[in-house]
């Protein structure tokens, strides 16, 4: 009956929406969850340090690896253009702004998504597919405090890091190809960029972005885990999701946090 | 993994990452300059240094001989007064003209030093007697547009 397919439509529609709204509430609520458990975390300090090392230290490589190149390509094509102006001078200025302000904090960010957030995401979900976290429930050990709040605080303190750890990099990448290679004078591609980059306006709000990038991946990837599918298929699923969802709330949130430190408040 | 290891591990990677905050606000952001220590100060006083800038290299015959160190505007005669640090290696005689040149249209301002004839040569601390100032193209074209104006009438 026609009358049934409509209504299945709408039901449909009506149920995803439900579903929609309840993970956002329980999102939050897990949220004030995980921030009300953090205390613990830190006072058992030996979990979260082993977090950081987990997802800080062992995505060292692919950071430091991109960022080198990342330095290195954009100081090539940087010189193709500027030298059309005879200003390869300039170079220093718009490797150093762009890395601080923008492709520092937001490459790093999707580079740790994927490498340390999609990592979290199945090891959680894995324990919640076993049933380790019941258990952890059964012995009164609460799951959030003993597994979740570790893995958010390791995220969120690795993850400036390693967003300076890339600007840095590709600023050398830069100085490699720009000063040693096509010979651009040391003195102009350091005395530009230094006079063009503001500590507090460039450095500061480039550090603020990472901070909030690195909250914004490690309650993703945590939060997936912990609402993962008990199955092999619903980790899978969580794990894609964490990625693609941390990939676009990096996006969003870099267009959202330029707008407001680079032309409102900030400016 | 046992702990002693990771702990290793973490305060290495922190220590680098503070360590890459500490050069992005030093080295790019210029938070602190560490001043250049070898090499001898000479000053000079120009009426206009537009576009000139710490760290500038200072050129003589096109070859970078030193680089300028600070620039201020000295308030009583309204000069800026430019201090430049010389690699030891180059003396420069006490009548070398001190100018304030561009590379192309648009490229880096530096200081150019064309040395003259004195056998006397600046000391550490001397002072550049002759200088040139930098050409501000706006003033140029004033200037160019007020004596076209000026040449119409007597056609």
């Amino acid at each position: 009956m026609r009358s049934s397919a409509i209504a299945r439509g709408v039901r449909y529609i009506g149920a995803g929406t439900i579903n929609a709204i309840v993970r956002l509430g329980f999102s939050a609520r897990f949220f004030m969850a995980v921030l009300y458990h953090s205390p613990s975390a830190f006072r058992r300090l030996q979990l979260t340090l082993r977090e950081i090392y987990f997802s800080g230290v062992l995505s060292l490589v692919i950071i430091l690896v991109s960022g080198l190149f990342v330095g290195m390509v954009l100081a090539l094509q940087g010189v193709e253009v500027l030298n059309r102006y005879g200003a390869e001078e300039s170079l220093g200025i718009l490797v150093a702004l762009s890395l601080v302000r923008e492709l520092g904090p937001v490459v790093a960010g999707l580079l740790f998504a994927s490498r340390a957030g999609s990592a979290v995401t199945a090891e959680i979900g894995l324990m919640k597919a076993t049933d380790q976290l019941s258990a952890m429930e059964m012995m009164a050990v609460d799951p959030i405090a003993r597994v979740v709040a570790p893995r958010f605080w390791g995220g969120v303190i690795s993850m400036p890091l390693l967003a300076a750890l890339f600007s840095a990099l590709g600023i050398f990448g830069a100085y490699l190809v720009g000063v040693k290679l096509i010979g651009i004078d040391n003195g102009a591609f350091w005395g530009n960029m230094q006079a063009a980059v503001d500590f507090k306006r460039d450095i500061g709000n480039g550090v603020l972005k990472s901070v909030v990038f690195g909250i914004i991946v490690s309650l993703i990837a945590v939060f997936e885990g912990y609402d993962a599918r008990p199955t092999a298929e619903g980790v899978s699923t969580a794990t894609t999701r964490t990625v693609v969802g941390s990939s676009l709330a990096i996006l969003a949130a870099d267009f959202i946090l330029t707008v407001l430190l680079f032309r409102g408040i900030g400016v | 993994m046992n702990r002693a290891t990771i702990d290793l591990w973490v305060g290495i990677f922190v220590t680098i990452g503070i360590g890459a905050l500490i050069f992005l606000s030093l080295k790019v952001g210029n938070l602190l300059t560490t001043p250049t220590t070898t090499g001898y100060r000479m000053e000079a006083r120009f009426d206009n240094v537009a576009g000139l800038k710490p760290r500038a290299p200072v050129k003589s015959a096109g070859v970078v001989v030193g680089r300028v160190e600070s620039i201020r505007l000295d308030p009583k005669t309204y000069e800026a007064v430019v201090t430049m640090r010389v690699s030891d290696g180059y003396q420069f005689s006490r009548d070398t003209i001190a100018s304030v040149l561009t590379a192309g249209l648009l490229g880096e301002v530096y200081v150019g030093l064309d040395a003259g004839g004195d056998p006397q040569v600046i000391a550490d601390g001397g002072t550049i007697t002759k200088t040139q100032s930098a050409l501000v193209l706006e003033k140029m074209i004033g200037q160019f547009l007020f004596d076209k104006a000026q040449q119409t009438p007597a056609k």
